[in-house]
């Protein structure tokens, strides 16, 4: 296979570092032998479902659950008014920002089930537990629900104007936080010198993460024990288990059990604590057997946290060569009905400050204001602030360009922090401490062979076809998070991630992650990084991760941080272990520690040819002989935590052709090519999987998905698959991947993340050559997804339609 | 109501409702849970199996109409020592599952699709698993994957 | 999906029997369409008549001048027929781009003019190439088939047994997806027969129907030429999220261009 050559590293391990292994995690899935929660059986199960809101805001009359509890196999049908009986807590907001003057974040309570109103369609408003899904599924429709049903705001303008529906009666302009980010007096300054201002409306669309695999919990209570057990289909197990524990239910911690097994894809969608969750562990508990829910489709379009959905005004204001001199960026943000888990966090802290690009601009102002509206709350999405910062930064830059009449690699060429220029200070927060966007930049220009795109671009015309090229250099913040810096801007606990290397008696190791694998491939990556560090095959090493039993504590997995931060912690644990190792082999060869060198799997007395193998010291380990015990323990396990000193820089160049039909208005993919700079590759063919199908996700947004409202009623109208346009296999064109390396000079493995670039570089790349295909006609931005409706009337109102109408 | 089918190559019978799904009952009443659910709309192929030979979804498959029928899911693909089929070999070889939620209907589909294209080109694997989801892989690997499936298939076949 | 009742009816005349009788109750084709719904409870049949026990309403045949489908034939067999392919290509390849191969296993061509979606493509060709229905009592002409969106002249109890579509002297069939649900947003059948032109349009308005304007044209003169300046209106076409009305009417005049184009550079022998 054509895999990114760069890796950064020259391993002579055949399962080391640099290795395409073929993935240690494959057989159970390929055999259907992977083990989701939608699998799970657990001894006497109920099922449930919820009842939840066809309107978008209610008042909440009355809920007669009496003809449903009188139906067949019925056990139980709970409402909110139950939660509170019982003293259930509200879902809490894990990550509330500062906003202006340092105006707190509002954080309205937020009942696992409706309360008093209902704020979205798909609010849940009871749940009904039996003996079966059909006979729940049966009683559900039998839950009387009266509403007094409300004016509903929907779209975020709206939410702003004048008199406009207040979600909350307590917050009548619908402002959560109103946030900024910037020195506005010197970017103020910067457009008054300016030669030329570039300035772009844009509306970043909202979407709809969609995992392959729906949603599930399990609640389970031993009532023997007082234990608590939730299965749940989570990318952060532990964080669930601290929120909903703590803060939810009031479940000690030591007497919970959070299960994250197999999970069928995450993207964000599933790092957040959902109120699913709380309700069957709370239902399991009253009922002293276990409960079970498992989302549909269509229930997941309304209950999934919802991701983008931003507008915003943009301006650049550059000088006569092009030069950026400032950036002003006023957006608004669609909170949704509630605040999820890190709502807040999103559009602000992840956003404003990746505003700077790979680019020297020297003021950059941003105001963001969330705002709350009668649809499914809005969260992280794959790329989570990253590629809507990415978005309005790449527009405006091509819009300079066309404007001022410089070509797009060019302005960007001289605009671009210099190869030498690192580390950097921008001047809206971010250190970056490496990088070269320039090279990836050359890179791409040469694979996408940009000087040959007119004559592309002329044969495509003589077809009757537009069409377009797009550029884009990118450069984004992962690795979450430095929680120095995390918990100055607003985050309720660290980022740090955890590790343990648990070495067996017979020299294999069992690796304990804090991080969670769901398609990421880190079963055989992290066995890669312990093939690498002891010396061992990665065969001899297992994976753990998912069960707060087994692993001590984690963060999980999600802003591309599983391996700069979950991989350096294990790199820190590996080198415990070799540093006790190297106790236990002087102890056995009667050396000095400190003449005891460790190299490929074997502990070697410095300049002799005594030595002992990896496994042996581990059996030495566990059968200790004549062990000065005050300063040499038995066992060989060790733990680590690592907290990153700072965010990681992936960067890169992502160049598009796309060929427009002009008669119906369809968008076709003809390339993609992609070079970034993402630290050292630890497996090559796991990195390109990351990056082709995050890049044709971002391509999901730029042509053809949409959460659409209607903006009267509030109902969600692209809340299937029939509506809402997943990429297909027959809307991909050839992707090509190339690294250009740089490494990361902060953590031990030189690692930066690759998870959300796709997302981050591809709509701007996309919609950019969409734009140039069009430019001809006058035009200079198109909203996304750049469907062919839309695009035909773009090009029929710009008179470049064919007599064809 | 009882019926009574051939699953995985072994003959069943089994009392089911009249609106109980084939995807629900291999899962359910079978433990056969290698056949997933991703969609209440018939379109995203994760409950893909093989009736009579033919790649059906599932979640829309009535399974009281299935009496006499054959039927194969994903833990039925395998050979009877474990050895994968070639097209389950050719997308851990290309890298062409992520998750893994998507693979089993995926692969089912592959499997009747390349019984039926011995030669496909890129843009037919494109076309004939257009009914199959996938969120991670993007497709890129899963299309290679199919490709060389369909050709090692052709060769286990002539061999 | 709430219970039902389940039927495997022996005849088609038991079949029509149970049907008339029950007004609840509903015949089970491939189920593409049917179950879904069921799934998400739009709609609750009492009882489900299973018609594909009936071997008789399954098959393919044909005679010099026409092919007949039994009512039970899923898409993928139709695609797949050399007769259809030899002689109404056009039906196969619509019959072949119909969802996906998955649904073309199990959809049928009597389900889906039954059910006459207003996106569905089956009603194209049977409206566009003249075909004629036959049921468990009667044959209905293909022209008044399609009354309405969902609705169909079939009567309760009346079953689709067959439909026979004349071999036209070409024939196209083009579809604009829709790229969500791969349904049509507007599809385009177009059939040169013995009678004259025939331009069948589906997914465009609430039912499919003939555009009777473009055909006039063609009837004029068959030619790219005669359609270059055509604009159809886009008086009384569906608008949703995928395509306003404008965007449909551009669509079929676009479909009919490139149909006309097809079948003028075939020499008139697709």
């Amino acid at each position: 296979m054509n895999h990114p050559a760069d890796t950064g590293v020259a391993s002579k391990n055949p399962t080391g570092i640099g290795a395409s292994l073929l993935r240690k995690e494959d057989m159970r899935f390929l055999m259907g032998r992977g083990n989701y929660v939608a699998d799970i059986k657990r001894p006497d199960m109920t099922a449930g479902i919820f009842v939840r809101s066809p309107h978008a805001h209610a008042r909440i009359v009355s809920i007669d659950k009496q003809a449903a509890l009188a139906m067949p196999g019925v056990v139980d049908v709970l409402t909110g008014e139950d939660l509170k009986t019982d003293g259930v807590g509200g879902l809490p907001c894990a990550w509330p920002v500062v906003g202006k003057g340092g105006a707190p974040t509002k954080e309205p309570a937020h009942p696992a089930i409706a309360q008093g109103k209902v704020r979205y369609v798909g609010d849940a408003v009871a749940f009904v537990i039996a003996e079966t899904v059909a006979q729940a599924r049966d009683a559900a429709e039998a839950v009387v629900v009266e509403y007094d049903v409300l004016p509903a705001v929907v779209g975020v303008l709206d939410a702003l104007k004048p008199g406009a529906t207040a979600v909350f009666d307590d917050i009548p302009d619908n402002v959560c936080v109103d946030w900024e980010i910037g020195d506005r007096h010197a970017t103020d300054a910067a457009f008054k010198k300016a030669a030329h201002v570039a300035r772009i409306s844009l509306v970043n669309n909202r979407l709809v993460g969609n995992p392959m695999e729906p949603r599930a919990a399990i609640g389970e209570y031993d009532r023997s024990r007082g234990q608590h057990t939730l299965y749940t289909t989570s990318q952060f197990p532990h964080i669930v288990k601290l929120l909903m524990g703590n803060f939810v239910l009031n479940i000690p911690q030591h007497k919970l059990r959070v299960v994250s097994p197999d999970v069928g894809g995450g993207f964000g969608v599933k790092q957040f604590h959902y109120a699913e969750e709380a309700v069957v562990t709370w239902a399991a508990m009253r009922l002293g057997r276990p409960v079970k829910w498992v989302c549909d489709r269509s229930e997941g379009f309304i209950s999934d946290a919802h991701g983008r959905d931003h507008v915003t005004e943009a301006e650049m204001a550059l000088d006569e060569h092009g030069k950026f001199l400032g950036l002003r960026v006023s957006t608004i943000a669609n909170m949704g009905g509630y605040l999820s888990t890190f709502g807040p966090n999103i559009p602000t802290n992840l956003y404003g400050p990746l505003l700077a690009g790979v680019y020297t601009t020297p003021a950059i102002y941003c105001e963001v204001k969330a705002v709350f509206t009668n649809t499914v709350p809005v969260d992280a999405y794959r790329g989570a602030g990253r590629p809507e910062a990415t978005f309005v930064l790449e527009r405006l830059v091509d819009v300079a360009a066309i404007e001022m009449g410089i070509d797009k690699a060019e302005i960007r060429r001289r605009n671009m922090i210099p190869k030498d220029g690192y580390p950097f200070q921008t001047p809206v927060m971010m250190e970056y401490d490496s990088g070269d966007p320039g090279g990836c930049l050359d890179k791409a220009l040469i694979n996408a062979d940009w000087k040959g795109f007119p004559a592309r671009k002329a044969a495509s015309a003589a077809k009757g076809r537009l069409r377009g090229i797009g550029l884009c250099t990118y450069i984004e913040a992962c690795g979450l998070a430095p929680s120095r810096i995390a918990i100055r801007l607003g985050v309720r606990g660290g980022l740090f991630e955890s590790a343990a290397v648990r070495v067996h008696p017979t020299g294999q190791v069992t690796v304990l992650m804090g991080t969670h694998n769901h398609g990421q491939g880190h079963e055989t990556t992290f066995a890669q990084i312990i093939s690498e560090r002891l010396g061992i095959p990665a065969n001899n090493v297992e994976i753990v991760f998912g069960d707060t039993d087994k692993v001590q504590f984690g963060l999980g997995t999600y802003g591309s941080r599983s391996l700069a931060v979950g991989g350096s912690a294990l790199v820190k644990a590996a080198d415990k272990v070799i540093a006790k190792g190297r106790k236990i082999a002087a102890h056995m060869l009667e050396a000095a520690d400190a003449d005891i060198e460790f190299a490929d799997g074997v502990f070697t007395v410095a300049g002799t040819d005594r030595q002992k193998t990896f496994a042996e010291i581990a059996l030495s380990a566990h059968f200790p002989v004549d062990y000065p015990l005050e300063i040499l323990e038995p066992g060989l396990e060790e733990q680590a935590f690592y907290d990153p000193v700072n965010f990681t820089f992936p960067c890169g160049a992502h160049i598009a052709e796309v060929e427009i039909d002009p008669d119906t208005g369809v968008v076709e993919l003809l390339s993609y090519v992609a070079v970034d700079d993402i630290g050292t590759v630890i497996n090559p063919m796991i990195v390109e999987g990351q990056i082709v199908g995050g890049i044709v996700q971002g391509l999901g947004q730029a042509l053809y998905e949409d959460c659409v409202y209607d903006p009267e009623s509030g109902q969600l109208l692209s809340g299937s698959f029939m509506d809402y346009c997943m990429p297909r296999a027959d809307h991909i064109a050839p992707i090509s991947i190339e690294t250009h390396i740089t490494k990361c000079t902060h953590n031990p493995l030189g690692v930066k993340g690759c998870g959300e670039l796709g997302t981050i570089g591809s709509p701007a790349t996309v919609i950019n050559a969409v734009v140039d295909a069009l430019a001809h006609l006058g035009v200079n931005h198109v909203d996304m997804p750049a469907s062919p409706n839309r695009v035909w009337r773009i090009i029929a109102e710009a008179g470049g339609a064919s007599r064809t109408a | 109501m009882l019926i009574r089918f051939v699953l995985n190559g072994k003959p069943v019978s089994v009392d089911v409702e009249a609106f109980d799904l084939l995807a629900d009952v291999v899962r359910e009443k079978f433990g056969l849970t290698g056949t997933h659910v991703g969609c209440d709309t018939s379109q995203c192929g994760a409950c893909v199996v093989h009736v009579d030979g033919r790649s059906i979804k599932s979640c829309s498959t009535l399974a009281v109409t299935l009496e006499g029928a054959k039927v194969t899911t994903i833990e039925g693909l395998a050979g009877p020592g474990g050895q994968l089929h070639p097209m389950q070999q050719a997308f851990h070889d290309q890298h062409g599952l992520q998750c893994g939620f998507c693979t089993p209907g995926m692969v089912m589909s592959a499997v009747d699709f390349a019984s039926r294209h011995p030669n496909p080109t890129h843009a037919d694997v494109c076309t004939g698993i257009e009914g199959n989801f996938c969120r991670c892989t993007g497709y890129q690997n899963i299309v290679k994957s199919v490709m060389a499936g369909a050709a090692a298939m052709q060769t286990a076949q002539k061999g | 999906m709430q219970t039902f009742e389940y039927l495997r009816p022996s005849s088609v005349s038991e079949a029509g029997a149970t049907l008339a009788k029950m007004s609840d109750a509903r015949p089970l084709a491939g189920g593409m369409t049917l179950i879904p719904a069921m799934k998400l409870r739009l709609i609750a049949p009492t009882a489900l008549v299973d018609l594909g026990s009936l071997p008789e309403l399954n098959g393919i045949k044909s005679d010099s001048k026409s092919i007949t489908i039994g009512a039970m034939t899923t898409h993928a067999d139709v695609a797949a027929s050399a007769d259809v392919r030899r002689m109404i290509p056009a039906l196969a390849d619509l019959a072949g781009g119909i969802g996906d191969a998955q649904v073309r296993n199990k959809g049928t061509l009597g389900g889906a003019i039954a059910n006459n979606d207003p996106s569905a493509c089956y009603p194209a060709a049977v409206l566009g190439l003249g075909a004629t229905v036959t049921t468990s009592r009667r044959t209905i002409a293909g022209d008044a088939f399609f009354t309405g969106m969902f609705e169909t002249a079939l009567e309760p109890g009346e079953i689709v047994t067959a439909v026979t579509f004349p071999v036209p002297l070409a024939a196209t069939y083009e579809k604009f997806r829709s790229p969500a649900s791969r349904y049509a947003l507007v599809g385009v059948f177009l059939a040169r027969l013995a009678s004259g032109v025939r331009v069948a349009v589906t997914g465009a308005g609430t039912c499919v129907f003939r555009a009777a304007a473009i055909e006039a044209v063609l009837a004029e003169k068959f030619s790219s030429e005669a359609v270059a300046g055509l604009r159809y209106s886009p008086e009384g076409l569906n608008s949703d999220m995928h395509g306003d009305a404008q965007y449909r009417a551009q669509l079929v005049g676009v479909l009919a261009k490139r149909a006309v184009a097809k079948l003028t550079a075939n020499g008139g022998k697709a």
